[in-house]
């Protein structure tokens, strides 16, 4: 790839439950400006990867520098401040109260009162949330509150965005509407995108890295990703997985 | 969802005009009351303000901040003796108040910092606290000596302070309050305390609070230091109740072990849960409530006023989950689900049958149905997977 600058990198990066290797030493590099897509079996780690970015789960061994800080043995919450959003893999939403408090308190936590209201006007109306904006998050459907997610997580105006399956749960047409949205905030963001989905992969992706058993298998352009025999393999499972 | 009369907004939106009518509303209700009330009730009633400050103390930690406080009474408690202790040896009963809710929020912060900058899962802040406050009441009890002295008062151990001074004019200190003006003080205090914590949820720490109950993980995620806030709401929570056990302390007038006992920390939760732990007024309501069937149970001849509290909270933890006040504000969607509620009401014999089958079997129930209420343990068995 280019001479971009590295955002995110990750040195031997390796996390242990118990005897188990989930995340088996990873040196991940991610430019700026990138929308990166990691695909990979079940139980190949790319959940336990994120999560370690965002300091959800402590890595065993290893390093994580963002932006040039060792973000390594940072706090849950100095993350947001060093510019890293994440959509977990379950919607990980407020779901007692309503569309418009989620999005406030992710606004109110970047911005000063008057610019968190036009922030959040701004996002309701992009995501087509307007209509629902009083109606509390539990009652929504899946897809609608991942999107309360996606807007929580760029009101917060991030470096990077994680996403962790960002469609599942939605209709073709949902995801559609997503690809678009992601390709959209990828404009002025970073994003790192966890799928299963491999149609929707091939609408977004650049570049692919694949991880597999905790390692990364391979990383390339989705057209030689797809002709690459051994990703073929651990997904047809010949080889590799047991 | 709650969000009827009594709840009807989210606690987050500024009040609207019907809910300062509210206020004054109860205010001037309490205003009259001396007016035509008889003095026992006007006594009983300062004493209810003490123990609505502890109800309110934890009914916003836990309905709001989703922090299960199973022991207030201890900071309820060191109000009460910390009001007493120094205002017997000063004089001077004001700042001695003032002295009450600081010593509540000490605590509270000291507790408080080792319970939630550990990390300590919600279920172990709940037993924490019950333990820090049995402790405390254990402790009390042993200073029967008369080697437990502080400045000139001795504690006194089992029979407690019986000498707490009357609160005095606070720009007169000659002059002592009389009953109807303690009465005032304490409904002056009330809604006070309740006015001013319904405001903060509106203010960005009370939001941010409220989304520590929903998620905490996100709030974190957001940027936000949960630990700080949880702290904060704790220590706040702290002062209220070290506020109510002066004001208790000196409506009955005594500074008693009790204050920090089980039995007082029982009674908190089913005020709350009772009452309604979704709003604010419902833990108030829950006081007036269950202290007056109390004393009614009583003056009726029931020897066993426990075992009927037990069955009022079973009917509440197994029907009416929401509490009184919630469910009276969502009488149409009870009418609408009526059946439901049917349902679970005819259930309560089969329920209660299950005694024949083992008791251990019901209170394996029972702890479920709790265990949903305790914040966290219901939702986190759904976002397990990784």
């Amino acid at each position: 790839m280019s001479e971009r600058e590295i955002i995110l990198e990750t040195r031997a990066l390796e996390k242990r439950f118990g005897g188990v290797r989930a995340i088996a030493g990873v040196d991940f590099r991610l430019a700026r400006g990138e929308l990166r897509c990691l695909i990979g079996p079940n139980g190949a780690g790319k959940s336990t990867f994120f999560k370690m970015l965002t300091a959800q789960l402590r890595p065993s061994a290893g390093q994580i520098v963002f932006d040039g800080h060792d973000i390594t043995r940072a706090q849950a919450h100095r993350i947001s401040r060093h510019g890293i959003g994440i959509k977990n893999q379950v919607p990980d939403v407020y779901d007692g109260i309503t569309v418009h408090e989620n999005l406030w308190l992710a606004a109110r936590y970047r911005h000063g009162p008057r610019a968190a209201q036009a922030k959040i006007d701004e996002i309701l109306s992009r995501l087509e949330l307007v209509a629902i904006a009083d109606t509390i998050v539990g009652e929504l459907a899946h897809g609608q509150r991942q999107w309360v997610e996606f807007g929580m997580v760029t009101v917060l105006e991030p470096q990077v965005i994680l996403l962790d399956e960002p469609t599942a749960g939605m209709t073709i047409e949902e995801t559609n509407r997503t690809a678009a949205l992601i390709k959209e905030v990828n404009q002025t963001t970073t994003i790192v995108v966890v799928e299963h989905d491999m149609q929707f992969i091939r609408q977004i992706a650049r570049t692919v890295t694949v991880f597999h058993q905790g390692k990364i298998l391979a990383e390339d352009t989705m057209e030689n990703i797809q002709r690459n025999q051994t990703v073929r393999d651990v997904y047809l499972g010949k080889s590799g997985g047991a | 969802m709650a969000y009827r009369v009594f709840a009807m907004q989210q606690p987050s939106q500024r009040p609207r005009w019907w809910w300062w009518l509210f206020v004054a509303a109860l205010a001037a209700f309490f205003i009259t009351m001396p007016l035509h009330l008889e003095l026992f009730v006007i006594l009983e009633m300062s004493r209810f303000f003490g123990l609505a400050m502890l109800a309110l103390s934890m009914g916003f930690l836990w309905g709001f901040g989703g922090v299960l406080s199973f022991g207030q009474t201890a900071f309820f408690g060191l109000g009460g003796y910390g009001y007493t202790v120094l205002a017997l040896n000063t004089g001077a009963t004001t700042g001695s108040v003032f002295f009450a809710i600081a010593f509540g929020m000490a605590g509270a912060a000291v507790l408080g910092y080792f319970m939630i900058y550990g990390r300590i899962s919600e279920i172990y802040l709940s037993v924490t606290t019950l333990v820090f406050t049995l402790i405390l009441e254990k402790g009390v009890r042993a200073t029967s000596g008369d080697q437990y002295v502080i400045g000139t008062v001795r504690l006194n151990g089992q029979n407690g302070i019986p000498t707490v001074p009357q609160l005095k004019v606070p720009w007169n200190p000659s002059v002592e309050l009389d009953i109807n003006g303690f009465f005032y003080v304490g409904a002056t205090l009330l809604v006070l305390v309740y006015l001013g914590l319904r405001l903060l949820l509106t203010t960005q720490f009370g939001r941010v609070i409220v989304g520590l109950r929903e998620n905490e993980r996100r709030t974190e995620l957001l940027g936000y230091d949960t630990r700080r806030y949880k702290l904060g709401a704790f220590v706040l929570a702290g002062g209220v109740a070290g506020l109510g056990g002066a004001f208790y302390a000196m409506s009955i007038p005594l500074a008693h072990p009790e204050m920090f006992s089980l039995g007082r920390a029982a009674d908190v939760i089913m005020w709350v849960l009772v009452g309604g732990k979704s709003t604010l007024i419902g833990p108030i309501a829950g006081v007036f409530a269950i202290e007056h069937f109390k004393g009614w149970l009583g003056t009726q001849g029931v020897g066993q006023v426990t075992l009927v509290l037990g069955a009022v909270l079973i009917v509440f933890v197994l029907v009416f989950q929401q509490g009184l006040l919630p469910t009276v504000g969502m009488l149409p969607e009870v009418w609408r689900d009526r059946r439901q509620v049917w349902r679970r009401i005819l259930a309560l014999p089969r329920t209660v049958a299950a005694v024949d089958w083992g008791v251990d079997e019901l209170a394996l129930l029972l702890v479920r149905r709790l265990a949903r209420l305790i914040p966290g343990s219901a939702s986190r068995s759904g976002r397990g997977r990784t």
